[in-house]
Parts: C-alpha cells; structure tokens; sequence
C-alpha cells in the first residue's frame, strides 16, 4: 500500500489531498496570505479523516513552484520540517505539471498551456501533452521547458501548434500580449483555475512509483525567476 | 530539557541545542553577509531563499555534534519576530513541521529577548535585574530587565539604528558592506581632534537615540572635505574616528542615564555594535566609575544566533509556555509587550 501526501501553496489557495493506494482525499481553501494559519490544521484534520497517521506516509509531495516566493517556501519549509523528523523522503511536484493534468482531467485537454501570472508584465508557462493510456495510465510529456518569459515572445513547438490546445491559469490575463499566432491555436482558455494538491498528489504517486523521491533537504522551491536583486 | 532552537530572522541562519541541565550543547551558524554585500545592505528575498537551503543541514549539524538522535530532543522553539516576514516563515514552518513529525510541543519567542538574555549562555552570567542596551544594524533601544518577561522600554531610536547609521556611514566613505568593523579599523587612524560630531539627543532628558542627523552631518562634512580638495585617506580617517566617537559617546550617555534612572548597577550590552572595542572601553571606564558591571555575550552570540534562541524557547517552553494555534510569523513585535512565562492550554 502506498501512502502519500501533497500540499500546495503556491497560488492565493491552500490545499491538501492524500493518495492511498490510487484513492484520493483532498481538501482546498482560498485563503489568500493565509497559508501560516490554515496549512498544518488542513494537513491534520485530512489524515485524520483518512485515519492515517503520520508515519504512515511513504513520502511527502510539495508543489515546487512557480509561484508566489513566499508560499513556495512555506510549503517546502513544511514539507521539510515534517519529512526531515518523519525521516521519510520527498518530491517536488510543478505547478505548471499540475495545472496540465488539471485541465486534463476536468476538460479533456490533450495539448495544454499552463501559464500563471508572474508579475513584472511575465509568465511562468510550459508546455504539455497529456494523455490517458488505454490502460487507465496518465502520459504526461513536456513539450517546452518550463520558463519565466514576456508573454510577447512565447512559442509553441512548430510542429504542433495544429493542434487543439487549452490555456489555464491566472497568466491569462495577459492573453492579448500573446503572439497572434499562439492565439490562434488555442481553442479554450480557463483563467480561473489554480494549481492543486489534488493533482499533485496523483503525479507524486507516478513519480514515487518511478523511484524519483529523495531526501527532505531536497525539498527547494523552483521559482523560475532567478533575478530577484539589483546591485 | 533539551530544546532545538531555530534563527532565521534576518541573514543569518542559526540553529542551536540547549539544555536546561547541561547548557548549551551545540550551536552551528550560517552567515549570509558576503551574499548580502554585493548589494550593499540585506535583500530579503536572497535572505529567504538561502534559508530554506541552509536550515536543513545546520539542525543535522548541530544533532551530530551534540550526538543526540530525534529522541534525545524534548522540544523546539523558533523566532517568530520581529524580523523580516519571509525568513520568519521559513523557520516557523521547518519548526512546525518538525515538532509535528516528533511529536514535541513548540513555541516561537521574540528575536530581541534572546539577545537580551544572551548573556545567560555565559559561566558568568548576570543576575535579574540590569539595564539592557540592544544595539544592532535593526534595533538601539535601553530596556530594564527584571526577570523573564519582565521588559520595560526605557528609550529607543526615533529613527536609524546606530548599527544602520555605521552601515549608512561607511558607504559614504566608499567602506564594504557591512561597514560597522570597517569604520572601526579605518578610525584607528584617525585623529579624534580634527572633528568633532553632534551627539543627538544628548541635550536634553530622556532615553532615545536619534541617528539619522549624524548620518547627514558625516555627509555634509565630507563634500566640504572634496570641495576643498584636501580630501586623502588621512582625512577619511579623521571622519570615521569623528563619527565613531559621536555614536559611542552617546550610547555611553544613555547608558549612564539609564543606570541612573533605575538604581540598577548591571548591564548587559548586546547586539552587533556591542562588539565594538571602543565602545566596550568606553563603557568599562563608566561603569568602573560608578561601580557597576557590564556583561557581553561571547563574540559570535553579540550577533545573530540559534543559541541566544534556544536559550529563550527553553526557559519559556521549561515552564510549560507553548504554541497551541499554527505557527507565527510577526514582523513587528513590541519587545515590552511580552510577558512571563504562562503555561498554556488553560
């Protein structure tokens, strides 16, 4: 039996979801600026619903960013503190990722554009192909490196831009600074959607059963955005 | 019992094992300041972000060399202010998460209470009560301390700290960041009679400080100095040591009325400026006068630590005081709001 935790802080959200052996728990809270007070009461009273203890989990999954700075540390810093005395082993789940399988499974989407708002007139994006296998497996695949760019100067891969594809996350706001012919390929665009432990929970299980957990010191935010300071 | 304790206030990450039996076992610490002197001054997002790398690996350090195991540690305390929102949290929540996963309780204790009982860590520890004078890049303030949690505010900077005024100081006189131990070597050389600086406040009664002026009055005297051409290291000494001896002066000042308005004859000095020699002389010589004591921390504790934290958190969670709600982050925290100790889940 497998038994795994994600949580997520990364957006103005708050959320939770344990995976038990392919059953997933989850539990969500918008709560901008409010991750310190709400994250370790929903971790709590959601394994206590599942009746599952803390040392039963096999590893602990964070969404790793991009994101709010400030959540991602406060997700990794849980995650850290709670993995490092559990002596149990952790993955860093992308929100991007996320938001594609997301789309994915609300929506049906097969080619997705996760995209969130990084500010500073920039998105954090990526690229995704995502499929389920005819035996219940989800495929998800990168299609462009994850990245913090202008809006203006964002591309899809040439040889698959005939495609459907559906744009989700709060990086929409900047939809009409996108090139004209990215525009054009995109069939849906859901703005409101953010990214969800739900989600992550269910890639942590893929990557867990891959082998690709490692130790609490690893648990580090990704932010994407390195230039943070000016001399 | 045997208390984990955790710094990440500001740029230094610090992380210490006290116990209430046997004192400090072990304490490790991780400097940020050649990253932050790139900049010139401390950039909180770079702080946050090596916090977050380094704190991990210095709570295994301090458990290696302490040779404890998880089962050995019966709790853990954190800073949860004042001091820079996002570093807070880093801590709060590795703490949080930590003290879940042990099942100990935790609690976060003020930043500035450790520095004022950092003395405690010595062999020669004062007794209650003494004066305090907390002077730091952050803070320059005068409290009277009567026991634990016993804090009143007897005067405070109205603006710049007097260490912030060393760091404003040596950038002006082209000093790396951070400028304080460099104004003090560059002053050596200088000769003390060539200028001499207001000492602000000191005019009339009362225990606030008041740095920002000198800042501009070092200004002013400089350009004077490039107008006239006669500007040389030479010259650039007689500032600093000019400078140096106004904000010495009046610490030295405030001190001695803060004894006097008490009665007290102890006083510990503590916080990054507490390090300098000129000012350690100075207050000696004071203090031998009048018959009363002055205590430091140790060198490396004068500065941000985990050991001063530990300390705190284990006198506080010792006498039955923990975190009952989620973990706390409070970027500003009167220091004379704390109180005792009180046991909690009452």
């Amino acid at each position: 039996m497998t038994t795994l935790l994600a949580i997520d802080a990364s957006s103005s959200a708050c959320s939770v979801a344990l995976w038990q052996d392919g059953v997933v728990t989850a539990e969500r809270c918008e709560a901008p600026r409010q991750h310190t007070q709400l994250m370790m009461p929903m971790i709590e009273a959601l394994l206590a619903r599942a009746d599952v203890a803390l040392n039963d989990l096999d590893a602990l999954a964070y969404g790793h960013g991009p994101g709010s700075f400030t959540g991602l540390r406060i997700a990794a810093g849980t995650i850290q503190g709670l993995a490092f005395g559990l002596n149990c082993p952790v993955i860093g789940v992308s929100t991007l990722k996320a938001l594609a399988l997301q789309a994915h499974r609300h929506h049906h989407a097969r080619f997705v554009l996760p995209m969130l708002d990084a500010r500073m007139g920039e998105l954090y994006t990526g690229a995704y192909r995502v499929m389920t296998r005819s035996d219940g497996e989800l495929n998800i695949e990168q299609v462009l490196p994850e990245q913090v760019c202008a809006p203006g100067l964002l591309e899809l891969p040439t040889d698959l831009r005939e495609h459907d594809w559906l744009a989700i996350g709060s990086g929409l706001v900047m939809h009409d600074e996108l090139p004209e012919v990215l525009r054009a390929s995109l069939a849906q665009r859901l703005p409101e959607p953010q990214p969800d432990a739900e989600d992550m929970v269910m890639l942590a299980a893929q990557a867990f059963a891959r082998g690709e957990a490692v130790p609490a010191v690893e648990a580090q935010p990704v932010y994407l955005r390195n230039e943070v300071a000016w001399r | 019992m045997r208390v984990l304790g955790i710094e990440t206030s500001c740029d230094e990450t610090g992380v210490a094992l006290y116990d209430t039996d046997e004192g400090l076992l072990a304490d490790a610490l991780y400097s940020q300041i050649a990253m932050h002197a790139e900049f010139g001054g401390v950039v909180p997002e770079l702080a946050s972000r090596d916090h977050t790398r380094k704190l991990l690996p210095l709570i295994q350090q301090v458990m290696d060399d302490a040779n404890v195991t998880a089962s050995d540690i019966d709790a853990i305390t954190y800073t949860a202010g004042p001091g820079l929102v996002g570093a807070l949290m880093v801590g709060a929540s590795t703490a949080h998460g930590l003290a879940r996963a042990w099942r100990v309780p935790v609690l976060g204790v003020h930043h500035m209470e450790g520095h004022l009982l950092a003395p405690m860590l010595e062999d020669d520890a004062p007794e209650f009560p003494f004066v305090a004078l907390l002077v730091s890049g952050g803070h320059t303030q005068l409290v009277a301390v009567r026991g634990l949690g016993e804090y009143e505010l007897l005067g405070e900077s109205v603006d710049d700290a007097a260490g912030e005024a060393f760091d404003k100081a040596a950038k002006m006189l082209e000093l790396p960041y951070p400028g304080g131990p460099q104004i003090a070597k560059l002053a050596e050389e200088g000769d003390p009679k060539r200028y001499r600086f207001p000492r602000p406040m000191t005019d009339r009664p009362g225990l606030d400080f008041s740095f920002s002026g000198l800042k501009t009055h070092t200004m002013v005297t400089l350009k004077k100095a490039k107008a006239s051409g006669e500007m040389d290291e030479q010259h650039r000494a007689d500032i600093a040591r000019a400078f140096e001896e106004a904000v010495v002066d009046t610490l030295v000042i405030k001190c001695r009325r803060a004894l006097d308005k008490t009665g007290l004859k102890r006083l510990v000095v503590a916080g990054g400026v507490s390090a300098n020699t000129r000012l350690r002389e100075r207050l000696s010589l004071e203090l031998t006068k009048r018959n009363a004591r002055a205590y430091y921390p140790r060198g490396c504790f004068c500065t941000d630590n985990g050991a001063m934290i530990a300390y705190v958190g284990a006198q506080r969670l010792n006498a039955g005081e923990q975190d009952t709600g989620p973990m706390r982050a409070v970027p500003r925290w009167p220091l004379d709001s704390l109180v005792p100790p009180k046991s909690s889940g009452i």
